[in-house]
């Protein structure tokens, strides 16, 4: 009876034909989300920082512009954007493919949140650090690029790797619009098959992206602990 | 000091080792009631995880600790029940930043020993003034002195009726200007009659107010005796190079 | 410019949608109120267990809290909602969601805990463990009070998250507000029902966001 209970526990859930047969449809998944996890990575960073440098000039309309920006971005559910950049922009003649509204809008959460936390620690760089350097006839750009930047980023690591993390998951909310990503795969598979192992050859995958990143993130956060203390 | 009146606390053979390496290395130590005893000796020698081990805030490795004869390290020991019996300052007073000065002195006498509140503020309210700080009941620690802090921290154990205190480098965060104010704390407990095990690096205070003094290194008592005889003439060449050291 | 008045804030449209958005915002809050305690006190339980002295306790505590970190919360609600029928159990919609963020947001929290306590000095567990307090009454009175301070930006930046992840209960059709915000839009053509939606979440949540900003600039400096 136990046996049964066991052996259709495996058939449902971890099926050999079935993992043979949708293997390569994952694997394809895969290739998606590390693709579009990496221009989220790069494109929504890089925004964040030169925000953050923007606001360091301290022209007021313009940083009222980045907090709005940050603030909406920071409120907002992603999938809310998702589905509004998605279905609003062709009924205004803008039509972009599926991958790249994904990209776009968790380019620009993670923009809004990176901008937050380079922010915050351009801003716990204490006054001297600039005084000092320009005293030394630093200019202002040369002071944030060679002294404030290089102790601000150092300090950022940690939170921004989390919450690099928190959004790069997200690239699952791509199967809503069908990007062909982990998920996406999986599900279809899942009803194609009529059987659950797809949904667990995907958490699997997931798993195996995401917990090194997640182990790394923790590792960086005790080697910089020194910065709660 | 008569002979024959047992002792308040009654250290045998203690030993604690962190890892490989042995802190304390087989310590005897009788402290008689009304005693102020004294340990010196240059850092890493011990002293603190001797303290710690005395109220099992460290897990001896060996050896046994009886505090009024109820053995501290047995198994069947409420060791709950017994630190309340044991009062403990610390180098960094430790205070509760969240409580006023009155709530970190009366937590442990409500929670601990069950005393109504009105009955445990008026107990604080006494300790407090103890310590001359009666007025500062309502103060949180961050508005207070380092010297005040640490005399909060002195009511909070002696408001649990402690049969023994134990005072880690109680002065060593302290501005100089700071110091005497708790040294003084120190002597009228000392008059009161209060068992004391002290350590610090106070020379003065340990001249005029210690009954005896140990010196200690690498986890051994090397010698003990009363303050005149170990600050003037030490018997032992390492006791000799400490107090050199510290009278420069 | 037209088109875009049109199309995202047409106010008609806006209108008519407005008692199907607003059921769906109670659904939303309903998720809310169950998620949010669960998620707190299991997080809790998490940070707790992750002290703890049996080595095999922390570590679980811990592989638990990674774990759930690491994978996408949809994909946890999905494969509870479609993979557990095959298992025989048919887990409602509102059932799933609570399982799926219940997990998810537990193992958030229990990390934001967790160093909240680790914030918190050794002196501390000292002080109060000389005087005879117990652990948890350490725990109860003394650390956790303080553990909480340090981290508040944290939690509450945290149950943001809790309240944005809400919409993704739409993918197993409970009709909170985005779902019933998506309904209107597939019904109508339109997306103005999908901005009156996002204009809920930015009304509910951006002085949250604001606070937390300002929080976190205290907390550092």
């Amino acid at each position: 009876m136990a046996m049964e209970a066991w052996s259709r526990f495996l058939d449902t859930f971890f099926n050999l034909d079935v993992i043979e047969r949708y293997f390569p449809a994952i694997m394809k998944g895969v290739v998606v989300t590390i693709e579009i996890a990496a221009a989220v990575v790069v494109t929504g960073t890089l925004l964040g920082l030169v925000l953050a440098i923007v606001r360091t000039f301290r022209l007021i309309p313009m940083n009222a512009l980045i907090v709005v920006f940050v603030d909406m971005f920071r409120a907002l559910p992603p999938l809310v954007l998702v589905l509004l950049v998605y279905f609003g922009l062709p009924n205004i003649g803008i039509n972009l493919p599926s991958f790249a509204v994904l990209w776009l809008v968790l380019a620009l959460v993670l923009a809004a949140f990176a901008e937050e936390i380079f922010w915050a620690g351009i801003l716990s760089i204490p006054k001297g650090q600039w005084e000092a350097a320009r005293s030394t006839g630093l200019g202002f750009l040369g002071t944030l690029a060679y002294v404030v930047l290089p102790q601000a980023i150092r300090l950022t690591v940690p939170p921004l790797t989390n919450r690099t993390i928190a959004i790069t998951k997200n690239t699952a909310l791509g199967t809503v619009i069908g990007v062909g990503e982990i998920l996406n795969q999986a599900t279809t598979a899942q009803s194609f098959s009529g059987n659950a192992t797809p949904l667990m050859m995907g958490a699997i995958a997931y798993m195996i992206l995401f917990i090194p990143v997640v182990v790394f993130g923790r590792l960086l956060e005790t080697r910089f602990a020194w910065r709660r203390v | 000091m008569t002979t024959g009146t047992p002792p308040i606390l009654e250290i045998r053979g203690l030993r604690k080792k962190f890892h490989d390496v042995e802190i304390l290395r087989g310590i005897d130590l009788l402290v008689l009631p009304q005693e102020l005893v004294f340990v010196i000796g240059p850092s890493g020698a011990g002293k603190s995880t001797l303290l710690r081990c005395c109220n099992r805030l460290e897990e001896p490795s060996a050896g046994s600790v009886q505090v009024g004869g109820v053995d501290i390290t047995a198994r069947s020991t409420d060791i709950n029940a017994m630190r309340r019996q044991i009062g403990m300052v610390f180098q960094s007073f430790n205070l509760y930043p969240h409580m006023t000065a009155l709530r970190n002195v009366t937590l442990a006498l409500v929670k601990v020993l069950r005393k109504p509140r009105a009955e445990a503020e008026r107990l604080g309210m006494a300790a407090l003034d103890r310590v001359g700080l009666a007025n500062k009941a309502r103060s949180y620690p961050g508005e207070l002195s380092g010297g005040q802090q640490q005399r909060v921290a002195i009511a909070r154990a002696l408001a649990l009726e402690p049969k023994v205190m134990l005072f880690d480098e109680p002065t060593s965060a302290l501005d100089p200007e700071l110091v005497g104010s708790v040294l003084n704390v120190m002597r009228e407990l000392k008059r009161g009659g209060m068992t004391m095990l002290v350590v610090s690096h106070e020379m003065r205070f340990a001249r005029d107010a210690a009954d005896r003094v140990i010196f200690m290194d690498h986890g051994l008592i090397v010698e003990e005796g009363p303050p005149q005889r170990i600050f003037s003439t030490p018997s032992e060449a390492r006791t000799r190079a400490f107090i050199a050291e510290l009278g420069r | 410019m037209e088109a875009i008045i049109q199309q995202f804030f047409n106010l008609a449209i806006m209108e008519r949608a407005l008692p199907l958005i607003l059921s769906g915002l109670k659904q939303t809050i309903l998720i809310c109120v169950l998620v949010i305690p669960l998620g707190l006190a299991g997080g809790l339980a998490c940070a707790i267990l992750s002290l703890s002295r049996l080595r095999i306790a922390r570590w679980a505590a811990v592989a638990g809290i990674d774990f759930f970190r690491a994978i996408p919360p949809l994909v946890l609600l999905i494969f509870i909602y479609a993979g557990l029928p095959f298992a025989g159990l048919r887990p409602s919609p509102m059932t799933a969601v609570a399982i799926a963020f219940f997990l998810n947001t537990s193992s958030y929290y229990g990390e934001i805990y967790r160093a909240g306590i680790e914030s918190v000095g050794q002196g501390q567990w000292d002080a109060a463990r000389s005087t005879g307090l117990r652990g948890y009454q350490t725990l109860a009175y003394i650390v956790l009070p303080q553990a909480v301070r340090n981290v508040l930006p944290d939690l509450v930046s945290n149950t943001v998250e809790v309240v944005k992840l809400t919409s993704i209960a739409s993918v197993v059709a409970l009709p909170e507000l985005l779902y019933s915000a998506d309904m209107a839009r597939s019904v109508t053509f339109n997306s103005s029902p999908i901005v009156l939606a996002a204009a809920i979440y930015l009304v509910m949540l951006w002085p949250i966001v604001r606070l937390i900003s300002r929080l976190e600039r205290r907390v550092a400096a």
